[in-house]
């Protein structure tokens, strides 16, 4: 079971999502998130000019049984790509056990597997 | 007069009264927009005391101080505590009371914009109580209230000095640039919000919060003005004034659309993108402009007084900023203060009747230069007796402290957004 995260340009969450829930993942959670990086961006304000260090992304957090892992890191390293600086990182991490909170079940097999 | 006239004339007034009311939302929404979130619930409450304090004390003191009888040789007028009775109109006394009412909130509302985020609300109260109690009224009187700066008898000091008098239709000059003095006068008391500017002394930006807000309140002042204008003439009925009242209404909004087309296009050439906030300061800036000339320009001459008022704003804007380094939030002394005396200024040249650019010669210009000088002195004087006042016995300013988390918390216990 492995835990996946995504930080991707906002302008690509919807193309991502479609992709991601007809790739059968069933359950995924996202954030508005503000990063800080070396690139700037020029903005005025009442004649002020300024730049802003603030990023804007969206971060996703899948979490998927393992084999799993491989075709929806394709489907997002596919689909959220521009080519430009900033397409954003996937961050792949070791998920150690899980519940189900309905039934009480652990392991896994919690995680539905459509196919 | 015939009574369904005088009627007409009633309803008409009211109406404007209304619309001018309804300016007061507008400014509050402008002004809470350009501010920041943990501040709004401090602004929107310093509007609604200006309309409360202003609507009180100007009922029972200051409709007397701007229309009673000359006391102090025209200084001011005599004190009405609260009886009516003195007036003598055609117009029932209560629907005048009203509508000088909205009038006198409208110049005190201005000031709260420019001394937002860190001014102590007890004492924007001692202001706000001031301007609508003297400040106002007294400026008020010499010019509406019949007093010498409109006196037009034969021997009076305006007729004999410069041969007219002065003339602000709906109070460029007694309404806008007195509360854009003060304003300016508030926020150089106060100071910079805490991160306006660096050590070095450049400009910082503070985005507002929430720029929808403030375009919706601008929408909503620009729909008072139609009340404000049109409404200054007090009558509808008959042939002259139902062409006054349609003419004020055309200046009025051309004014209003060239001040913001001005301002889009220079913002555009000047910092490579038409700047939303600047384009709504803009459209006030021309609405503000035409008001003390709309009854006596064309309509061209509406559109070139717009014009020049979106132009002037975003240099006055750039220069109360970057160069004199008074923090004005949301640019009040440049909107009601540069371009109410410009507005006032540029009526002396443009007047189809007496202006200078008409063959009116050089008097009736004069005579707006003296009478705008003679205004905002008197705003000046009081707003420093006051601000630096207040500010040596009491202190204006809220600690370090409560600015950095926000003044809704701190002075009001309560938040905006939740």
């Amino acid at each position: 079971m492995k835990k996946i995260e995504a930080i991707i340009r906002k302008t690509k969450f919807e193309e991502v999502k479609e992709a991601l829930l007809s790739s059968d993942i069933d359950w995924f959670e996202y954030h508005n998130v503000h990063g800080i990086g070396q690139s700037r961006q020029e903005r005025i304000y009442r004649g002020v000019q300024y730049s802003t260090d603030v990023i804007e992304r969206v971060a996703l957090t899948i979490v998927c049984r393992d084999q799993f892992v491989e075709p929806t890191v394709k489907v997002i390293l596919r689909v959220a790509h521009t080519g430009e600086i900033g397409d954003g990182r996937i961050f792949v991490s070791d998920m150690i056990d899980t519940w189900s909170i309905r039934t009480g079940e652990n392991g896994d097999t919690v995680l539905r597997d459509k196919k | 007069m015939n009574e369904i006239g005088l009627s007409l004339d009633t309803v008409w007034m009211l109406l404007a009264a209304m619309l001018v009311f309804w300016m007061q939302p507008g400014f509050a929404l402008c002004e809470a927009g350009f501010t920041r979130s943990k501040n709004a619930a401090n602004i929107l409450m310093k509007n609604f005391v200006d309309f409360m304090f202003g609507s009180l004390l100007f009922f029972f003191i200051g409709f007397g101080f701007m229309f009673g009888s000359d006391l102090l040789g025209g200084f001011i007028g005599m004190p009405n505590w609260g009886d009516l009775s003195f007036y003598d109109g055609e117009l029932p006394v209560e629907g005048f009371l009203i509508f000088e009412t909205v009038f006198c909130a409208t110049s005190a509302t201005i000031v709260s914009g420019a001394m937002a985020e860190r001014t102590k609300f007890s004492m924007y109260l001692v202001y706000s109580a001031f301007i609508s109690l003297i400040i106002y009224p007294v400026e008020g009187h010499w010019t509406w209230g019949g007093g010498w700066l409109c006196n037009d008898a034969a021997d009076s000091f305006m007729m004999t000095t410069f041969g007219d008098v002065f003339h602000d239709f709906a109070g460029s000059a007694i309404v806008h640039s007195v509360g854009g003095v003060l304003a300016l006068i508030g926020a150089i008391a106060l100071g910079p919000r805490l991160g306006k500017y660096s050590k070095d002394g450049k400009s910082r930006a503070i985005p507002g919060h929430n720029l929808a807000l403030a375009a919706l309140g601008v929408f909503i002042l620009w729909l008072g003005w139609f009340g404000f204008n049109p409404g200054s003439q007090l009558a509808a009925s008959g042939e002259v004034n139902r062409v006054a009242i349609s003419h004020v209404f055309l200046t009025t909004n051309l004014a209003a659309v060239a001040g913001g087309v001005a301002t889009m296009f220079l913002t555009w050439i000047k910092y490579g993108k038409p700047s939303l906030s600047l384009t709504l300061n803009g459209i006030l800036a021309g609405l503000v402009g035409i008001t003390a000339g709309c009854d006596l320009v064309s309509p061209v001459g509406a559109v070139i007084i717009g014009f020049v008022c979106g132009i002037v704003l975003v240099f006055a804007i750039e220069f109360i900023d970057h160069k004199l380094h008074i923090d004005d939030p949301v640019g009040a002394s440049s909107v009601h203060g540069v371009c109410g005396i410009l507005g006032t200024l540029l009526t002396g040249l443009l007047s189809t009747s007496n202006g200078a650019f008409y063959g009116g010669g050089w008097g009736f210009f004069a005579a707006e230069c003296f009478g705008i000088l003679v205004i905002d002195l008197w705003a000046a004087a009081c707003g420093i007796v006051l601000f630096y006042g207040i500010k040596k016995l009491h202190g204006l300013r809220v600690d370090a402290r409560i600015e950095e988390e926000g003044l809704d918390i701190y002075e009001h216990g309560e938040s905006c957004y939740n």
